[in-house]
């Protein structure tokens, strides 16, 4: 296996400063290898979304080093430049609700990405279309979100967070607001999108239900990661949302 | 790339039309406000061009005729007449006043005019229907606007005169409708008391010893007889001889006969910049609150559309857009409010216009810096909403 992914190494956030400084990630290390999809869950207030925000390059580490790809992005204290440009082109993100432009149908949600990029409207179009369709929703192409179901709308989240074939997606609790029907079918999406484009999917969860599927877990607490060794349950491919 | 703005607007139509009317029928007003100074300013000129004088001679050191009060003796345009550059000299009367109209009232400018034939100063310049003044009493021409039809009969104070013809767009500065009447039945009107006020005036003649001298016979009878003549004018308006500059024509006049001439020039800068100046400035005042609740309301519109978006501008914003793509969308929405509320506003504006009682004149230079000032103000009122949209953290969209 490839093995760009995402790969961080001693990051910490510390909020504040002198006695009441807040140390939120305190040498955290991991790993999401291309193709890989791994689980990260702990209680609140363990640090979780400042993990994320730090991966997601909305947020500036105290120290440590994150690479993403074959890239360095970040090296204590030094960051790549154009911090827009680098969440744009390599990090996709999946959120919890799907957050879909309420005012794109499903196939724009998901082309404006590469249009962002500087692609043209048609290929991106394309582009978006031909991941719609390997996600079992290209038949809602034209539908506006507020016309999707729920399980239509993360499906073309999903779409949007790959449609840049980016070395690593974040997936915010993706599957809090759905049944464990639908929701094992959403983390079955999600595997078969990371082998299909080699993608590093970290997915933040509290769900019992699909905690079991992951094949390596990184627990954390008061800011520090623990990786342990996931079940990896076999999902059933009759799932779907 | 698509127009993220189009497609807002294209999505929410309804938000963003009813919203634009709301808009326009303020813009409507404002540029409706516009048209009546435009009006105004219209009406002055229309005025002065309609007397088709070259010079105004009035009372000394008065701002006669139309501007103040105004009084010269109907016999200086003789004198006038002979002065070198003189084409023409025209005694005329302007009062305005309530003329019966059958049982209700009309406002209007009564015009005494000398008898004479079109072209004459004073004198309508064209008819739209019947015939000029032929009698020397009891005929008028009245302004379409006045409301006569030719056969009315117009009562101005104690005698009724026939109309019997038209004109259009006679208007005094205030748009008062004129009605022209042969100069003598105007003097009467303006300066002829009732017989009551006649009575008694004679009665105090009478009683002053100075004018009742039983050595002198026949002075009070002389006395009384000059008061009750009517020789006053309000103004004589001379027409200039080709080749001769009105200036010093004007300059002339003014050194022999002791009076105040105007020109076109500076009987305009009387009308627009002194007759009219205090409603122009009030018109100006409105417009600079109606501008500055506009840009109000759109920047509140805007603000208020934005807040709508904050998740999905962070959502945006966290998946790589740029910072300018966000205020395009922003300032695109505010502009496209802007045209639709311009376009609601000039169509309300051209169809209210004819129904306001007084002349309201939409200019196009108006339209197009109206337009212009929108343009300006709806991107003005987006700044807040861009800047607010440019603070959203993208790491609202990650919670």
């Amino acid at each position: 296996m490839d093995k760009r992914g995402i790969r961080i190494e001693g990051l910490s956030k510390r909020y504040g400063e002198g006695a009441t400084a807040v140390h939120a990630l305190k040498d955290v290390n991991l790993h999401v290898d291309a193709g890989e999809v791994v689980g990260l869950i702990g209680p609140s207030g363990s640090g979780k979304s400042t993990l994320l925000k730090c991966l997601g390059a909305v947020i500036d580490p105290t120290a440590g080093r994150m690479i993403l790809g074959d890239e360095v992005t970040y090296d204590n204290g030094w960051k790549v430049r154009d911090l827009r440009a680098l969440r744009r082109d390599k990090i996709g993100f999946v959120f919890q609700a799907p957050y879909l432009i309420p005012f794109l149908d499903a196939t724009d949600n998901v082309a404006l990405l590469p249009m962002l990029a500087g692609m043209p409207n048609a290929a991106a179009r394309a582009k978006a279309h031909e991941l719609l369709t390997a996600l079992d929703v290209q038949h809602r192409a034209q539908a506006m979100p507020a016309e999707l179901s729920g399980g239509e709308q993360q499906r073309v989240s999903i779409a949007r967070g790959l449609v840049n074939q980016p070395p690593v997606i974040l997936a915010d609790e993706p599957t809090a607001p759905l049944d464990s029907a639908r929701a094992m079918a959403v983390v079955r999406i999600l595997n078969d999108m990371a082998r299909k484009y080699a993608t590093a999917i970290i997915v933040v969860t509290h769900d019992e239900k699909i905690i079991p599927t992951f094949k390596r877990i990184y627990h954390i607490r008061e800011g520090v990661t623990h990786e342990e060794a996931g079940e990896g349950r076999a999902i059933d491919h009759g799932a779907s949302t | 790339m698509i127009s993220l703005a189009g497609r807002d607007i294209l999505h929410a139509w309804g938000k963003f039309l009813f919203t634009g009317i709301g808009l326009g029928l303020l813009i409507g007003v404002t540029l409706t406000m516009a048209g009546v100074y435009r009006g105004m300013v219209d009406d002055g000129k229309a005025l002065l061009d309609n007397s088709g004088a070259d010079l105004w001679i009035v009372q000394k050191n008065t701002l006669g005729p139309y501007a103040e009060a105004s009084s010269v003796h109907d016999d200086l345009y003789r004198s006038i007449r002979i002065t070198p550059g003189v084409a023409m000299a025209a005694n005329v009367t302007y009062l305005t006043m309530q003329v019966r109209k059958g049982d209700s009232d009309v406002r209007a400018m009564v015009v005494g005019i000398t008898p004479g034939q079109v072209g004459t100063p004073g004198w309508p310049p064209y008819l739209v229907s019947g015939r000029p003044i032929s009698r020397s009493h009891y005929e008028a021409v009245a302004d379409i606007a006045s409301g006569f039809r030719i056969g009315d009969l117009i009562r101005i104070r104690r005698h009724e005169y026939n109309v019997v013809g038209l004109t259009r767009r006679m208007v005094s500065s205030s748009g008062d409708p004129m009605i022209f009447i042969p100069l003598k039945d105007a003097q009467q009107a303006q300066f002829l008391k009732d017989n009551e006020a006649i009575l008694q005036g004679r009665r105090r003649t009478a009683g002053n010893p100075a004018f009742n001298r039983p050595a002198v016979p026949g002075l009070l009878d002389s006395v009384i007889a000059s008061q009750s003549g009517n020789p006053y004018v309000n103004a004589v308006l001379v027409t200039v001889r080709p080749g001769f500059a009105a200036e010093d024509v004007a300059a002339s006049i003014r050194r022999w006969q002791r009076v105040t001439a105007y020109t076109r020039t500076q009987m305009e800068g009387i009308l627009v910049g002194k007759l009219i100046a205090t409603s122009a400035r009030q018109i100006g005042m409105f417009l600079v609150i109606l501008a500055v609740v506009s840009a109000a309301i759109v920047a509140f519109i805007i603000y208020s559309l934005t807040m709508d978006k904050i998740r999905e501008i962070a959502v945006l914003k966290l998946i790589g857009t740029r910072n300018r793509t966000i205020a395009a969308m922003i300032m695109q929405q505010a502009l496209v409010l802007g045209v639709i509320g311009f376009v609601v506003g000039k169509i309300t504006a051209t169809f209210a216009a004819p129904i306001f009682p007084k002349y309201v004149l939409l200019i196009p230079l108006d339209s197009i810096a109206g337009f212009l000032a929108v343009l300006a103000i709806c991107m003005l009122a987006s700044v807040v909403a861009i800047r607010m949209a440019l603070k959203v953290d993208p790491a609202e969209a990650i919670g």
